[in-house]
């Protein structure tokens, strides 16, 4: 499994999501409270993209008439069919153990221990064209 | 480097050989305004004064929640925030072009007078609607058909606006609710069907409306799941009215399209008529044929939704006995139930039948 580097951690709000392609699959980011879930952008269902989902709550009952509500925004909610799953583990709701989307792991890490370094790319020039392989 | 162009439709599934044909799109006006150019300035003041009033208890909306805003997919709201499948560009961009849809039929829901308690103002607005879906809907693209939108209730107006629409391509179908005042094989809604029939348009009856009665034979119950649940017994009701009033031996060329009915009920309404008949046909001398030969002649049903039995062989046998000419492909967009298309037909079932529920039988039922 690769490290793909996403950006600056601020980028992304408490409470917000952002959707990359790594790798040429959609992956969808969360960000929990200062905690990164990275889950992958498709819902197993019929395939509409979780990142345009909205994000809810838990609400549990032990029993008809009892509810309880908790975890704000940790569920991301489908936007088409309204399947609901928890961000943290990518396992659906009304299904966790046969139903899931795929979960990446996700953090964040200090900029001097990644050593970033800028992305270079061979240039030649030909004649009197310029090309850049990428 | 090969560059790979990307697909004009890529959404459209390959299976889709003999076109892609969507039975069931909603168009929504983006305020009642909209039908304000076709209305009387009566009939527009009584809109701005009363509104809609659908038979039921909870005139300001629908009496249950329904899953998403406004029953609808998150991301068929516009880019400028308005409301879903009410801008013809967006529609033809998100659902027509990008899953190849060849030929699409507008089914306008509420607010289109269908049903309201006041019937010259249903007839008046079932009118505008027409009108409407021609001037902002297929006027726009000419992959859309329009339906034509009858005051049910009042069922010799709803025949002058079907003649009146007689001959014009734009239109493929009749549109009627599931839920009505009376049972819809009931002779009061006979001069509906004699039209269709003199005019040659298939009846399309889309689940819902609002009937006065409540939603199911126990009461009105508690939750949404339930409504959309409850179709099975609505349209089993409507269906068997429809056979034992006997309105397929009096109009034989009569072609009955459920749609957003769910479909799995309806072999076995079938073969309890078909085990009832026999001890009680006494009673209806009219008919002379059973009733499940009545029902696969006359009967043609959507997907969306279909039934997901755990085990293929069972939805299988129920499409097999509908029949495998008989079932159409529905989208429902913008609605939150939608249906892809690539996903929603399971791919057990046989590639050739497959690409006819997805094209072949809607050109045969609706001459496309």
């Amino acid at each position: 499994m690769a490290r793909h580097v996403v950006g600056p951690a601020t980028e992304i709000g408490p409470g917000e999501r952002r959707m990359v392609e790594l790798d040429g699959k959609k992956i969808v980011l969360f960000n929990l409270g200062g905690e990164f879930f990275a889950l992958a952008d498709r819902c197993p269902h019929q395939g509409a993209s979780l990142s345009q989902g909205t994000s809810m709550a838990v609400i549990d009952s032990n029993c008809p008439g009892e509810y309880g509500y908790a975890r704000a925004g940790e569920i991301v909610r489908c936007p088409w069919h309204a399947w609901e799953f928890d961000i943290r583990t990518g396992k659906s709701r009304f299904d966790p153990r046969r139903m899931k989307v795929r979960a990446f792991p996700a953090c964040v890490e200090k900029g001097e221990a990644l050593q970033l370094q800028a992305e270079t790319f061979p240039v030649s020039i030909e004649e009197d064209y310029v090309v850049v392989e990428i | 480097m090969n560059v790979i162009r990307p697909q004009a439709s890529p959404g459209r599934p390959l299976a889709a050989t003999q076109g892609l044909i969507d039975v069931d799109i909603h168009p929504r006006a983006r305020s009642p305004h909209d039908f304000d150019p076709w209305l009387s300035a009566a009939m527009r003041d009584r809109l701005a004064t009363y509104g809609m009033r659908a038979r039921h208890g909870f005139v300001k909306g629908p009496p249950y929640f329904k899953s998403q805003p406004l029953a609808s997919r998150i991301d068929a709201w516009t880019p400028e925030g308005g409301t879903p499948a009410s801008d013809p560009a967006f529609v033809s961009t998100q659902h027509l072009d990008f899953h190849g849809v060849d030929i699409g039929i507008l089914n306008p829901l509420q607010p289109s007078g269908q049903g309201d308690q006041n019937n010259p103002f249903s007839v008046a607005m079932a009118h505008a609607v027409n009108e409407w879906q021609l001037a902002t809907w297929v006027a726009n693209d000419d992959r859309l058909r329009a339906s034509v939108v009858v005051p049910y209730e009042d069922p010799e107006a709803s025949a002058k606006e079907i003649r009146l629409r007689g001959g014009d391509k734009r239109f493929c179908q009749v549109l009627l609710m599931s839920r009505t005042s009376h049972p819809l094989g009931n002779p009061k809604y006979w001069p509906i069907y004699e039209a269709a029939q003199e005019v040659g348009l298939p009846i399309g009856i889309h689940a819902f409306g609002y009937s006065g009665w409540a939603m199911t034979n126990g009461g009105w119950p508690s939750f949404y799941i339930e409504e959309v649940s409850e179709h099975a017994t609505s349209c089993q009701s409507l269906l068997v009215s429809m056979v034992l009033e006997g309105l397929f031996e009096r109009f034989p060329k009569l072609r009955i399209v459920l749609i957003e009915c769910g479909f799995g009920w309806l072999p076995s309404v079938a073969w309890r008529l078909d085990k009832q008949f026999p001890s009680l046909r006494h009673e209806l001398p009219h008919l002379k044929r059973l009733p499940s030969e009545q029902i696969r002649e006359h009967v043609w049903v959507s997907t969306q939704p279909v039934e997901e039995p755990p085990r293929p062989e069972q939805l299988l046998d129920c499409m097999g006995w509908i029949g495998w000419d008989r079932i159409l492909y529905a989208s429902d967009y913008p609605h939150w139930d939608f249906d892809d298309p690539r996903f929603a037909i399971p791919s057990f079932i046989p590639e050739a039948k497959r690409a006819a529920i997805y094209g072949g039988n809607a050109k045969k039922v609706y001459d496309f």
